[in-house]
């Protein structure tokens, strides 16, 4: 083993379904778990005599992601008949881009979790139709749902530039993380809004010589763990296969898989790929898709700062670390909120630390997102101020921030019904710390005696302060009162 | 055509049960207009052919002559205003499906422009040549159903904008001559008739010249390659469109398929006809990889050479006389054997279709069996209104349009 290296090759096919109100070419509402073929129409349907009439919002949330993906847009795109036969899809052909996809050639940087990023080139991206969903429920038979057909789908493809699982993973986790910036896709995973196709291989080194595996796809993962995990199997069994039996890859031996989530391992499902004929060509229902420079512009005027620009910036600006400048640009709408409590004044360490240790932590317990907590991003710089000028104390911090949340009233108010504003008037304070010290006299001679353990009996008196004020003293003010009673 | 009650056949087996859930938009626009629909027409299965004899479900006469075919594909919907069942009715051309039929049947047949009515509802044979029509015993009674069924329709996106092509009141001058009428034909084309259509087609010229028209020789280059370029770009389109009628989710399904693979084969086997399976192979085969290029993407370029061909012929003249059909109704049973025949019964009519202009057929004389001849007029897209006047100038002037089946008499 020693003397065999390898690099592994994956490129990505990822759908992601679109959140528009509409169905791709008809009325339809999308949805999801309603009652089996209660959304549909005659154009889903795809009835006699019906026509498709294009969704506008699907492609221009399609070419504001291509944008996002730093693609070139397409100024005439059109429309393409795909054909094949399954009863999923009840036209036994599936409106898609074919020759003039909407966005090509473009790329998307992932973080690599060390703080450096990685490009990865897309070769395309184009909207097509989804296909219904085929149950094979109890009996000899199959039924078909067609709930989800004529859903929008954009379909990324990138060059095979991934060479880890966790590559794949940081990928798909971007993806969806800049989708569900732009407001295009909820990106919600459990309802398949995201569906990821690996096709992996490796590239192995041996003293005799360079070999590659053949190619395999694996269909249909709906989890970055399932994706991560596909990966991961697939460049140990490639191997494993490889050293067993030297296959390598041949025009034609691109076989197909599918996961297994409950043995963790990948499936054979078709050994050699079909020699696929869709007989692809332009559907005569549809008119070309012709945008101007002007609509073009319009539309990249949407473009938002892009998550990792964004992470990055936090980082550099407000000197947070990677880790939380990630928590908090994970969602539009948390680095948003962030970004308008910072304006509104305060540090931004303190307001980041507020809203990922205390805000976001009550967000998802109640399952929503930081504004929908209700509280203003004035209020949380308030309760910052606070803080940093030290009227309350850090853990007061929080304990008044999951009160807001909970009573809506104003952080200054909280503080004083909950007794917690710190007692700062040294006049008052250095009363307490004269008493303290007249209590415990052996202390006091410790310290002036300069020995070893005085710092420790400084903070022993500090504590017996705070506990006689119960907890309510600043920390601060006595440690200088203290400081100087010394001096 | 798609109506909510009734069945909507196609005249196929494989829709022989089913019923649409919802109207045509040129339906719905007749019913909004308090039209009576009496009842639906038999036709050419999926409307591929051109003597209504492809129907899987009924057969349709001539009511001139019960041993000749009506035309088709919309051959009963001529059939039966000819027979004076109805004043006027609905068909739809895909490569003469209105306007041959009219012919035959002695009726007048509309063709408007692509995109000038709604395709919505219309069950697609090819769809980027078909367009629904009507029938009537006058041009007037064609400019008064266009007057309902004409206009744009968001359901379709093929249906041209009005701020684009206005829509204008058909009836309203339709009796008024065209100033300065130049009217093109093509000497070469008749020679490609039977005489008693030559001879027709020569006093229905006359007609014309005498009502002051300037009759201009127009050359159409690419005519020839029409034929070829229809039947491949209707098969390539057909055989998508169709591709639904399976069995899994309407219309016939075969009984205890093995699997679902033979709910298709066996299901579509059995319930589509000789030709409508001709065409779906040819399609099929037109678009498959490795002969896209050399047959669909040919015909499409073709398509575009007939279509500047007819722009250019326009320069020089208002409209185009030719004759409809090479023939007058054959008999049933005469061109079944052999559908090349049957497909050149086309000839004249389907370059409207590929270039997509508007095309009108008018009763223009009898043969020696009593049977009638058309006149075909061609105008340029969206000039329909003055297409109908052109019609109605040689209608005023003869009486054909008078003439019954002994049927009716
Ligand atoms: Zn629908």
């Amino acid at each position: 083993m020693s003397d065999i290296s390898y690099k592994v090759i994956v490129g990505l096919e990822i759908h992601v379904q679109l959140c528009t109100k509409t169905k791709m070419f008809c009325s339809c509402a999308l949805g999801f778990g309603e009652e089996a073929n209660s959304r549909v129409c005659p154009v889903c349907l795809g009835m006699p005599g019906s026509l498709p009439v294009m969704n506008g919002q699907a492609v221009e949330y399609s070419m504001l992601a291509a944008m996002a993906l730093n693609c070139e847009v397409a100024p005439f795109t059109k429309w393409d008949r795909k054909s094949y036969y399954y009863p999923d899809l009840p036209k036994n052909y599936q409106i898609s881009q074919y020759d003039l996809p909407l966005g090509s050639n473009g790329y998307i940087e992932i973080p690599l979790g060390n703080g450096q990023t990685k490009r990865i080139r897309i070769i395309r991206a184009h909207l097509e139709e989804d296909a219904g969903k085929n149950l094979h429920t109890a009996g000899n038979y199959s039924q078909v749902d067609l709930n989800r057909a004529g859903t929008p789908l954009l379909e990324i493809v990138t060059e095979p530039d991934i060479n880890s699982a966790e590559e794949v993973r940081a990928l798909a986790v971007e993806l969806q993380r800049i989708m569900r910036y732009l407001g295009v896709s909820e990106g919600d995973m459990q309802k398949g809004h995201m569906r990821f196709e690996p096709n992996i291989n490796l590239a192995i080194t041996r003293p005799d010589g360079e070999f590659k595996t053949p190619i395999v796809e694996v269909k249909n993962l709906n989890s970055f763990r399932a994706l991560e995990r596909s990966v991961a199997y697939e460049i140990e069994r490639q191997l494993d296969e490889f050293l067993e039996t030297g296959r390598t890859l041949e025009m034609g031996n691109k076989s197909t898989r599918g996961w297994n989530d409950d043995d963790q391992v990948t499936v054979l499902q078709r050994e050699k790929e079909e020699a696929h004929d869709y007989r692809y060509f332009p559907d005569p229902d549809l008119v070309p898709v012709t945008t101007t420079p002007e609509g073009l512009q319009q539309i990249r005027a949407q473009l938002c700062e892009l998550p990792l620009l964004r992470q990055r910036r936090y980082v550099a600006e407000y000197g947070l670390s990677d880790y939380d400048a990630g928590v908090l640009t994970a969602e539009r709408s948390t680095a948003d909120f962030f970004e308008q409590t910072v304006t509104a004044g305060g540090d931004p360490k303190r307001i980041c630390n507020l809203l990922t240790q205390v805000g976001l932590k009550l967000a998802n317990e109640r399952g929503g997102d930081l504004p929908s907590l209700g509280i203003e991003p004035g209020a949380v710089a308030d309760l910052a101020k606070m803080t940093d000028a030290g009227t309350i104390s850090a853990t007061a911090a929080s304990t008044i921030l999951e009160a807001m949340v909970e009573t809506g009233k104003a952080p200054d108010i909280l503080a004083d019904e909950l007794n917690l504003v710190q007692k700062s008037d040294a006049g008052e304070l250095e009363g307490i710390v004269d008493q303290i010290l007249a209590e415990n006299p052996q202390v006091v001679e410790q310290i002036k005696s300069g020995d070893k353990k005085s710092k420790k009996a400084m903070g022993f008196l500090l504590g017996q302060v705070m506990q006689r004020t119960k907890g309510q003293a600043n920390p601060k003010v006595v440690s200088e009162i203290l400081a100087r009673k010394f001096n | 055509m798609c109506t909510s009650f009734g069945a909507t056949t196609c005249g196929s087996r494989i829709l022989e049960n089913f019923c649409a859930p919802y109207d045509a938009t040129a339906i719905r626009k007749l019913l909004d207009a308090d039209a009576v629909l009496i009842g639906k027409t038999n036709m050419d299965e999926f409307a591929m052919g051109s003597s209504t004899e492809n129907s899987g479900l009924k057969q349709t006469v001539n009511p001139w002559a019960p041993d000749r075919v009506p035309g088709g594909s919309s051959g009963g919907s001529a059939a039966a205003v000819a027979a004076r069942l109805c004043p006027v009715s609905l068909g739809s051309d895909t490569g003469g499906s209105i306007r041959q039929p009219a012919s035959f049947c002695g009726v007048v047949g509309l063709k408007p422009t692509y995109g000038r009515v709604s395709r919505y509802g219309l069950v697609a044979y090819g769809s980027s040549l078909d367009q629904i029509g009507p029938f009537g015993r006058t041009v007037a009674d064609a400019a008064l159903m266009m007057n309902v069924i004409a206009g744009h329709d968001p359901s379709d996106s093929t249906s041209v904008d009005e701020t684009v092509a206005p829509v204008p009141d058909y009836l309203a001058g339709i009796d008024e001559p065209v100033e300065g009428l130049r009217l093109g034909v093509v000497s070469a084309f008749n020679a490609g008739s039977e005489a008693s259509v030559q001879v027709a087609l020569n006093v229905a010229i006359d007609v014309y010249r005498q009502a002051g028209a300037e009759i201009v020789e127009i050359d159409l280059p690419h005519f020839d390659y029409a034929i070829a370029a229809y039947y491949v770009i209707a098969t390539a389109e057909a055989s998508s469109n169709l591709a639904r009628y399976d069995g899994v989710h309407y219309g016939h399904r075969t009984a205890n398929p093995a699997d679902y693979i033979q709910v298709y084969s066996r299901s579509r086997e059995e319930a589509l006809g000789q030709e409508v399976k001709r065409r779906i192979m040819l399609g099929t085969y037109a678009l498959s990889s490795g002969y896209c290029d050399a047959y669909y993407l040919k015909a499409l370029k073709v398509r575009n050479l007939i279509r500047s061909d007819l722009v250019r012929a326009f320069e020089q003249c208002d409209a185009i006389v030719m004759p409809v059909a090479p023939t007058t109704a054959f008999k049933i049973g005469e061109k079944t054997d052999d559908p090349l025949q049957m497909y050149l019964s086309d000839i004249y009519t389907i370059s409207a279709n590929l270039a997509g202009i508007p095309g009108i057929s008018v009763p223009c004389g009898l043969d020696e069996d009593h049977l009638p001849i058309g006149l075909q007029v061609l105008a340029p897209a969206f000039s329909e209104a003055k297409l109908l006047r052109i019609a109605r100038m040689f209608e005023a002037a003869t009486d054909w349009h008078r003439k019954k089946p002994a049927l009716v008499e």
